[in-house]
Parts: structure tokens; C-alpha cells; sequence
């Protein structure tokens, strides 16, 4: 590796001047967990470090306007640790809490793991179930994004070359809302998702799901809002009907490959039984006080 | 010196009790020094070039960019070894032939897999080292190549060695090809067994080449200097032997070679040959400066060696009242690039558990483009006995009749005549069946897609060629010097404990340390689990040997004959009777006079053990299976297990827990995934899926101790056979859950949710 420099800039501002002034050669740093792995690994080779962490305004967490607000910067450790959030959106936290052990989540942030664009990370599904938005700000200014825009194939995004993704947005949550997530993995832990499962619903007073986002990974280049699957829950009891044909739809919605994690065929059925195993917590967790 | 020393049942004070190892502080502190810990002063850091080809000739190579490039020292390529006749020497248990070690440290005429090494570059940085490696330039001629055992069995299968004419087959064959030797091993007339037979089950079983897994990569740091001696610090399970294939490949003698072991980070058998080893001395010698090579993870799974995949038909035959009349198996097994798979072991432990009159073993040793194989803890047993304990599953279900029954009314007992070679002295494996059947476990409720399933394993264990010194030191301390390495599983403390309890004293007053090759004799690999077996053996001879020195020292001083002393409880004190009597002298009493009486003590063995007794293991496993995912769940796993002796159960117990995760992790996930263009996928951890600790649930064990008449404790051994049963007790288990039987590993949810979804389509 050649010569490479580290800032570390305490305000947006600083990063931002870093970033635009290092035309493509500098890399964001949060975390580092996916980033130093891939340097040491010889995939990239950055000449400038921008360490995002000692951004106060990114390492917040906030209710904004009846809905939650976190930087970009928050480790996925102090995500979990906060009470009302963890309380609002346990299914977020199911699939924060899956990224690596306690030590790797101490430093790993959502931020790194959705800007990493691994069509299996862990938090993806788990936020775009949960209708998140990314704000997003760069050279041409601030514009906010549903977290399903931003990876783009593995390893890409759409950011554009010095935008820094400085928080998530979460909707107001609504009464007798729930969200799941779950993932597949022939381990217990430690291991990277063969299939990933989001499902975020809310019930009216009668036990009908008025609103349903489901989200998939690991199944095509990205993580994928899976509409159809949605619909198969809106307006119904959440039966086993409808959970059948959640399944149905999860399974047809996945494009994907065969690799040395599992096969096509696998992802599709496990897609299913997944999608729908994440919907029964849901709803079970919709139908709980909080 | 005697190489057998017979077993003496005595009251023991230090054997069987559980002190803390020598080497634990070390390593739960950070201080041991594994392999890549070790330094010198103005060291070059080595790196490879390997081949991205699975099979290749070698055109030319090219190293004048790199070697004009700064920092780099040396760069050597196969022009900087000699070419090597074909000569066999062992290695751990398998045989390695030194005209192939020399193309597999270092490619000759061709590649033969993905990651062979092509040119090693010593350089002043590692960074500047990898630079280098970009800058040689290599022209191949790709050839075809081939993975799979059974594809390369085929007549027109691309070939490998093209002067490779199976061995073993009369006639020789008129062309060359990728079986590179067949062995039969039979007794009786397995047709004439058959046809007593009232049921017969014939069955094909498929496994996947499985890693060893060891946490620490191959290390290794080399000085040569230029009078023509050589410092050698390596990570190995036998740097006696790492120093005679050293020696041998770059044609020196063996006594300017000094080979020093380090902490062993792990190697169940993938640590007892050399890779970068003599390419480390030879940079050295070119670059007259120290070189350290430290392999990535990568390198480790792309070029060392696994144990190998096979193919693997067994036919069964059995009465109605549950007697096997015949054993049929055939063994094709991947060596690698190179001939030399662990096929021969294997045979010999595919049935030898029964006692059969008629059986027969047709063992194939088959190359193919991956990497040369290596032993993996008994080595070959595993994927032999899978297929075995699956069709005895098989039939004891055909019959109705309760499978630990099944195998007690087959069991080996002593006097039983194997099929390889020797008869049975005392063994234990009826009472490792009985004890397994009698446990709590075997008779636990089970839930809904919950199963249990047996199986059970055998290895011979070894001896071989070994030595031991102890030094008395001047404080009535002790200092024992072992020459087989302690491949981490506790072997120094169970040495230092059978030391303390010859000489009657306290095992933290003997300090075990692991010699390097030029202080004492030859040492064959830590191995086959003869560690404590043999070892132990030459630390007892020695430590006698003193003994008789301390008895001589004492009548010298007491002026008595040598007759009157008896060495007892640490003292030298009078035998009694007629013979004289004299103050007692105890141990730190004889030396601390012993420079002025004669000169220190010391005791030394250099033996050739013989006499290892046979270990025998039944598993009991419980799982569930997730018929919607296929994923298989380990509830409750229980060994039971001869073990002869064990000097120190926890880590005998340690070795038993060790070697069924192990087995767990080989029947589960592990495997190598090789694309369509020969080159390896999983080359690192995430992928290549050893189970993590909340993967298994804690291992129960039960030892059995029937003791070994040719040990002075009793010992038999005990590393390899708990990682023989797991493969197949989880197949009968998963069988046993949800009907249906696993014939291929691993037993991943990929592969048990489409054998799921097969039986469904079947049925419907
Ligand atoms: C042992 C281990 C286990 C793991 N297990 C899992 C797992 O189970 N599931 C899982 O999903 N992941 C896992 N990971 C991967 C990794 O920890 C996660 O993806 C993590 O969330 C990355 O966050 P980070 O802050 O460390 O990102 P970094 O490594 O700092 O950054 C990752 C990428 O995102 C970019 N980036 C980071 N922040 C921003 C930002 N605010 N704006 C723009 N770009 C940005 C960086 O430039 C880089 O390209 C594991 C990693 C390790 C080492």
C-alpha cells in the first residue's frame, strides 16, 4: 500500500471540504469493519481516511417530530442500548443486532453497513421495512432518500463522489405497529445472511393490517422492497392465508444466484418460510402494549 | 533401551488428578510465541507467487522485473532446488515421496491446483515482497483439469502424471492415468458370506474435502549463514521430521540444520510437512539475511493440505438375528496433486470395529487438481466409518433391533482377528457400547423433529521413534526436555505428570519444556495420537534411568550396596531386611550434593515405542432438524471412549470435546467449494463454515480406562478416535428425526432441505 492519510474532522463541514478536495481517492470512515478488512484485503486502496465518529451531530440519537432520528456515525451497539428506540422499532434492532459479535457492533455503524452495499447486510431489510430515509448531504447540498435507493449492486451506491449520508429518518410510529426481521444462516452467529427477511405492519383496532413493508436480502444484487409481499398482507387478518401468500410472493420476487453461500434454489423457499416467520413476529409484537 | 515398558497397576498420587498446564499462563496472558511471534534482527519478509491455474505447464518464468525491483533480496523459483528421485519416507501417518514434496513447495514442470507455489520473492517489506510477486512474469499453458474423485477415475479424464501408472493392479496397465494405487485388504469369501446373509444393504456415500481449521497459518522464520548452518523456527507438530525433509530438498546435512519448535497454534495433522519451510532457508541462503514467512488464511486453504474428499460404496450383509456375515467396501479417496491420500488408513479402519469373518476393502488413491492432502486427525477413518455406521443404522433398523445392540452382538473383543493384520489384545469397545447404552442420554425423551443416532469409531494409535531427557537440577527441581511437540492439547502436563509420579514428588516441581532437534535424538511427529503414549514411554524410561543413577548415588555416599536403596515417595531410603540401614536422602538432598559426588543427574531414553493399544469410541447425538430451512441442530452430544489411561482428564476430555465439535463441523457445513475453472471459492472463514462455539452444545464425555499392558500407565491414546463417529452419528440421528438418510457431507441446509423436498416429490 502507498502513502495514506487519516483526518479525522470534527465537524460536516471539515469532512465535506476533505472529501470534495481528494477528487475520488478518499474513502469515508465510520466503523472501519467493512473498510480496513477491504484495505488489508488489497480490494481498495484509499489515499485519504475521513473518520467520520467525531461528528457530534452524527452520533445522535433523537426523536424528531414524533419519529426517530439517528446519525450516521452511531454505533450499532448505542443503537441498541437505547431504550425507547429499541422499544419502537425492535425489528431494526433484531438485524443491528446480528452484525458481528458485541466488539465488531461496538464500532460498526448502520451508516457503514448500508453505504457497504452488501446485498446481506443485516440492517438494510430491517430499515427498509421500517420505511427509513437516508439525508444525504454533499457539494450540491441535502436531500433525503429511502434507504432502498441508496445500494445499488454490491459494493455500489447511488451516492453520488463526496455526499456522506449524516442520519436516518424514521416514520412516527403508529399504534399497534410491529417489525421483524430475521436471517438465515447455516451457523448460529458470526456468519453472513443467505436469506434476510424485513417485515414492518401496523393493525387497525380489529387486528387488520392497514399498512405492511417487506423487504428481502441476500436474494438479488440488492435489498429488495417487495411490494407484492406487502399486498398479500394488507387488509387481512394476518392468517394463515395471507401468510402463505406472503410466502408465495417473497419467494417469486428473489432473482437470486448460486453461490458457495447456498443455491438459487434454497434462497427461494427459504426467502418464503423467512418472510413469513419475520410477518408472525410482527404481528405478534403489533398486537403487544407498548 | 527397552521399547516397551509394561503396565504396573499402582496407587497414584499425580496421575489422574487435574493440575493447571505449564504452558496455560502463557497463553491466556498473550506471552506463548506462536510460529509468526518469533523475529531476528534484520529480517526479509517472504512472500509466494501461486498459481490461478488449476492445472498448467510451466513455460517460462520470468523474475528480472521483480528482482531489479528496491528492497527485494532474493526471489527463487524451482531453478534453486534440485530435482529429487523418488524416495519414501513417513510422515505423521501418511508417506510422503520426495521426488513429489520438492514440486509441491515448488512447482517444476507444471501447476497442479489453485495456489501451487510458482516463486517465492524475500524482500525488506512485506508490501514491497507482494509488489514483487506482481512483477514476475509466469507463461502457462493451461491444461484441463479435474476436482472430483469419480470424474478423474474416468478413462478420459484430463491427467495429471503422465508416468502415473496405478500401482497395485496386475497387470500393469498400458496407460497412464489419476489412480495412482489400488490396495485390497480382505479375509474369508465375503460372496460366500453374502450368501448366508438374510438382509443386504448397499450403499453410496459422498464427502467433501474438510480443512483441519487450525487457528494459527503456517510460520516459519529461517537463518542461514555462511559457513552453510541454519536456524529453522517453524509452527509444526514434528520439527525433528520438518528437519529431514528440509534437509533432504535442500540437499544438506542434517546436522547443520536446527529446527526450533514454537507454540503450536493447532494442526491436526495439517502441521507435519513442510510448505514454505525450505523456500524460507533457501531465501535466506540467497539473501544472506533472516527471512520469516507467515502464510494469510488464504494461502492456508488454497496450498496446504485437507484431508480428502471421497467416494465411497459399502455393501452390507447381516442374519436375521442381527450377525453381520459380510463386509464389502470401496474407498476412492482425492489425494491431491500427488499421491499419498490417507485411503490405506482408512481401509484398515472401515470395519475393523465387527468381528467378521468375511470382508474385504478395495482402497483407490486417485489425484486430482486440488491440494496434496494432508492428515487430518485419524486420518481417512472418518469418511470410511460414515458409510459403515450408516448401513449398520440401516440394518439394525431393518431388523428391529436397537442399534448399540446391534453392534454388541458384532463387537470386536480381545482375541478378535482384524482384517488388516494383527488380533486384538484387550480393547474396550464392548464397554464403550454398554456404557453409552446405560447413560441418561441414550434414553431421554425426544421432541417432535428430534432424532438420535449412534455411531462409533476406532484407530489403531502409534509409537515410533522417540526420546526424552530429565535433568535434576541443583535444587532437587526437575527439568524435562520432550521431543514431540505439544500440538496444544496438554501433552507437556501429562508428561511432567508421569515424571512426578516416578520420582515421587510434586508435578509443579518438574518443568516440561519441548527441545529443539539438536539437543536430543530423533522425535517422530506428535501423530496418531502416540503422544502421551510414546513419549510418556521414553519420559518414564528416562526418568528410571535416573532413578537407578539417584539409587547409585546414595549407597556411593551411605556406602551401601545400590541393592539396600529404594527410591520411594522422593526419597532414597533402605530396602530393608539384611541389606543395611542409612539415613534417608530426599530428592533435593541427593542434588544438592550431587556436583560434588560424581557430577548432576540426569536420565535420558531414546526408544522406539511399541505395543500402542487400540482406542474404541461410541457417539450418541441428538438433533433437530428445521424441515422448512433444513437446518440440523446439535441438542445433546455424549462420547464415551476408551482411552487406556487418561493422566489428565480434563484434557483427555478436552481432546474427546475437540474431536467431536470437529467431526460436528465436517458433518455440517465444512467443505471446499471449487469453481467450474478448478479455483477455490471459500478460501477463508466466513465461508468455509467450522462451527462457532453457540453452534454445539456442551459435550458430555465418559471415559473408560481399560488399561494398555504396553504402557507403564495404561495409556492408549485418544485425539483421533472422537472425531471418527460425529459424521455418522448425526446422519442415523438426522434419519432417525425425520426418515429420511444423509448419504452425502456435509449435511448442510442446502443440501438436507433439497433431500427434504426429494421425499416429499417422492411420496406425492
Ligand atoms: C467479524 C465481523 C462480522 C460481521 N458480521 C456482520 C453481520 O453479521 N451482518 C452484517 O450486516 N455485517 C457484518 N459485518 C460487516 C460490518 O461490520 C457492517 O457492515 C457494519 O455495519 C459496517 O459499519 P462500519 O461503520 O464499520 O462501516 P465502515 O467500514 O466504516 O464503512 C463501510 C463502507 O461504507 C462507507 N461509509 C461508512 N459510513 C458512511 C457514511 N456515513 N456516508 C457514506 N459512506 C459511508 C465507507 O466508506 C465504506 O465504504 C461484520 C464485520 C466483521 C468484521
Amino acid at each position: 500500500m502507498s502513502d495514506m492519510l487519516y483526518e479525522a474532522p470534527g465537524t460536516l463541514r471539515a469532512a465535506l471540504a476533505l472529501l470534495s478536495g481528494a477528487n475520488g481517492k478518499a474513502r469515508v470512515m465510520a466503523g472501519g469493519t467493512d473498510l480496513l478488512i477491504q484495505m488489508r484485503s488489497g480490494r481498495i486502496e484509499p489515499e485519504l481516511l475521513v473518520d467520520i465518529k467525531h461528528i457530534p451531530d452524527l452520533r445522535a440519537i433523537a426523536l424528531k417530530r414524533g419519529g426517530f432520528q439517528f446519525g450516521s456515525a452511531v454505533t450499532c451497539m448505542e443503537l441498541i442500548e437505547h431504550e425507547a428506540f429499541a422499544r419502537a422499532w425492535p425489528g431494526v434492532i433484531d438485524g443491528v443486532k446480528l452484525i458481528g459479535s458485541i466488539q465488531v457492533k461496538g464500532r460498526a455503524t448502520v451508516g457503514g453497513n448500508v453505504c457497504n452495499a452488501s446485498p446481506a447486510a443485516d440492517s438494510v431489510p430491517a430499515l427498509i421495512a421500517a420505511g427509513a430515509l437516508a439525508r444525504i448531504v454533499g457539494p450540491d447540498g441535502k436531500r433525503d432518500v429511502p434507504v432502498e435507493d441508496i445500494p445499488t449492486g454490491p459494493g455500489k451506491t447511488s451516492l453520488a463522489s463526496g455526499e456522506i449520508v449524516v442520519s436516518f429518518i424514521l416514520p412516527k410510529r403508529l399504534p399497534r405497529s410491529g417489525d421483524a426481521y430475521l436471517r438465515f444462516i447455516p451457523r448460529t452467529e458470526m456468519d453472513i445472511a443467505v436469506v434476510g427477511a424485513g417485515v414492518n405492519l401496523t393493525l387497525d383496532r380489529r387486528g387488520f393490517c392497514t399498512l405492511a413493508r417487506v423487504s428481502l436480502g441476500a436474494v438479488a444484487e440488492r435489498a429488495l422492497l417487495v411490494s407484492e409481499a406487502a399486498a398479500a398482507l394488507v387488509g387481512t387478518k394476518v392468517d394463515d392465508a395471507a401468510l402463505r401468500q406472503l410466502a408465495a410472493a417473497a419467494s417469486a420476487a428473489c432473482r437470486p444466484i448460486d453461490d458457495k453461500r447456498g443455491t438459487k434454489e434454497f434462497r427461494f423457499k427459504v426467502a418464503g418460510v423467512l418472510a413469513r416467520r419475520a410477518a408472525e413476529i410482527a404481528l405478534q409484537r403489533a398486537g403487544r402494549k407498548n | 533401551m527397552s521399547t516397551m515398558i509394561k503396565y504396573e497397576e499402582k496407587d497414584l498420587k499425580v496421575v489422574g488428578t487435574r493440575p493447571l498446564r505449564p504452558d496455560g499462563v502463557d497463553k491466556v496472558t498473550g506471552r506463548a510465541r506462536f510460529g509468526a511471534d518469533y523475529s531476528l534482527p534484520g529480517q526479509l519478509i517472504g512472500k509466494v507467487l501461486r498459481s490461478p491455474h488449476a492445472h498448467a505447464r510451466i513455460k517460462s518464468i520470468d523474475t528480472s522485473k521483480a528482482e531489479a525491483l528496491p528492497g527485494v533480496k532474493a526471489v527463487v523459483t524451482r531453478d534453486d532446488f534440485a530435482e529429487m528421485p523418488v524416495e519414501f519416507a513417513l510422515s505423521g501417518e501418511l508417506t510422503v515421496n520426495f521426488h513429489d514434496v520438492t514440486r509441491n513447495m515448488m512447482a517444476r514442470e507444471k501447476v497442479y491446483y489453485d495456489g501451487h507455489p510458482v516463486a517465492a520473492v524475500a524482500a525488506t517489506s512485506e508490501s514491497i515482497a507482494r509488489k514483487a510477486l506482481g512483477l514476475i512474469e509466469v507463461e502457462y499453458e493451461v491444461l484441463p483439469h479435474v476436482i472430483d474423485v469419480l470424474e478423474a477415475m474416468k478413462p478420459d479424464a484430463p491427467l495429471l502424471h503422465e508416468e502415473q501408472y496405478t500401482e497395485g493392479v496386475t497387470p500393469r496397465p498400458d496407460k497412464p492415468s489419476n489412480l495412482a494405487k489400488r490396495m485390497v485388504f480382505s479375509r474369508g469369501d465375503v460372496e460366500a458370506g453374502f450368501r448366508q446373509a438374510d438382509v443386504i444393504i448397499e450403499r453410496e456415500f459422498n464427502t467433501k474435502p474438510v480443512h483441519q481449521g487450525y487457528i494459527e497459518p503456517q510460520a516459519c522464520l529461517a537463518s542461514y549463514t555462511e559457513d552453510g548452518q541454519a536456524d529453522l523456527w517453524t509452527a509444526s507438530q514434528g520439527h525433528f521430521v520438518i528437519r529431514s525433509q528440509c534437509a533432504k530438498v535442500l540437499q544438506m546435512e542434517v546436522s547443520k540444520l536446527r529446527v526450533m519448535p514454537t507454540e503450536l497454534g493447532g494442526g491436526f495433522g495439517g502441521k507435519n510437512n513442510i510448505y514454505n519451510e525450505p523456500l524460507a532457508i533457501a531465501l535466506s541462503r540467497k539473501s544472506h539475511r533472516p527471512v520469516k514467512m507467515v502464510m494469510t488464511r488464504e494461502e492456508v486453504f488454497r496450498a496446504t493440505g485437507p484431508t480428502s474428499g471421497a467416494n465411497v460404496r459399502i455393501k452390507m450383509g447381516c442374519t436375521r438375528d442381527g450377525r453381520i456375515t459380510a463386509a464389502h467396501a470401496e474407498l476412492n479417496f482425492q489425494a491431491g496433486a500427488f499421491p499419498g491420500s490417507s485411503v490405506a488408513m482408512a481401509a484398515m479402519c472401515t470395519f475393523t470395529r465387527y468381528d467378521l469373518e468375511h470382508a474385504r476393502v478395495v482402497a483407490n488413491d486417485v489425484t486430482v487438481n486440488r491440494p496434496k492432502v494432508a492428515a487430518y486427525r485419524a486420518p481417512g477413518a472418518p469418511i470410511a466409518v460414515f458409510g459403515v455406521e450408516s448401513v449398520i443404522d440401516e440394518m439394525a433398523k431393518k431388523l428391529g433391533i436397537d442399534p448399540i445392540e446391534f453392534r454388541l452382538r458384532n463387537a470386536a473383543r480381545e482375541g478378535t482377528q482384524t482384517y488388516y493384520g494383527p488380533k486384538f489384545g484387550p480393547i474396550g469397545y464392548v464397554q464403550t457400547l454398554e456404557q453409552a447404552r446405560a447413560h441418561p442420554h441414550y434414553s431421554a425423551p425426544l421432541g417432535p423433529n428430534q432424532g438420535r443416532g449412534v455411531a462409533t469409531g476406532f484407530w489403531f494409535n502409534i509409537g515410533s521413534e522417540t526420546s526424552s531427557t530429565i535433568n535434576v537440577n541443583e535444587d532437587g527441581t526437575v527439568t524435562l526436555m520432550i521431543g514431540t511437540v505439544d500440538v496444544a492439547g496438554g501433552s507437556r502436563a501429562a508428561m511432567a505428570m508421569m515424571v512426578a509420579e516416578e520420582l515421587g514428588i510434586d508435578v509443579d516441581k518438574v518443568r516440561p519444556i519441548i527441545g529443539d532437534t539438536s539437543s536430543m535424538g530423533f522425535n517422530f511427529i506428535t501423530a496418531g495420537s502416540r503422544g502421551t503414549f510414546a513419549s510418556g514411554m521414553a519420559c518414564v524410561a528416562a526418568t528410571r534411568q535416573a532413578i537407578d543413577k539417584l539409587r547409585q548415588r546414595v549407597a556411593q555416599i551411605r556406602e551401601v550396596p545400590v541393592e539396600a536403596v529404594l527410591w520411594k515417595d522422593g526419597h532414597a531410603v533402605p530396602a530393608g531386611g539384611e541389606a543395611g540401614q542409612f539415613a534417608p536422602m530426599s530428592l533435593a538432598d541427593v542434588a544438592k550434593v550431587a556436583g560434588r559426588t560424581g557430577g548432576t543427574i540426569a536420565g535420558h531414553a531414546e526408544i522406539n515405542a511399541q505395543g500402542a493399544g487400540p482406542g474404541f469410541g461410541t457417539h450418541i447425538v441428538d438433533v433437530e432438524v428445521d424441515k422448512q430451512t433444513g437446518l440440523i441442530k446439535i441438542l445433546r452430544y455424549t462420547v464415551v471412549q476408551d482411552v487406556g489411561k487418561a493422566i489428565h482428564p480434563a484434557y483427555v476430555e478436552g481432546q474427546l470435546q475437540g474431536g467431536a465439535v470437529q467431526g460436528i463441523g465436517w458433518a455440517l457445513n465444512e467443505e471446499y467449494v471449487y469453481g467450474d475453472d478448478g479455483v477455490l471459492q471459500n478460501p477463508g472463514f466466513l465461508d468455509y463454515r467450522v462451527p462457532v462455539a453457540s453452534d454445539v452444545p456442551f459435550i458430555d464425555t465418559v471415559i473408560v480406562e481399560v488399561p494398555n499392558p504396553n504402557h507403564p500407565y495404561g495409556v492408549r491414546g485418544c485425539g483421533e478416535v472422537p472425531i471418527i463417529a460425529p459424521m455418522a452419528a448425526i446422519a442415523n440421528a438426522v434419519e432417525n428425526a425425520i426418515g429420511i438418510r444423509l448419504c452425502e457431507q456435509p449435511m448442510s441446509p442446502p443440501r438436507v432441505l433439497k433431500a427434504i423436498d426429494d421425499a416429499a416429490g417422492a411420496k406425492a
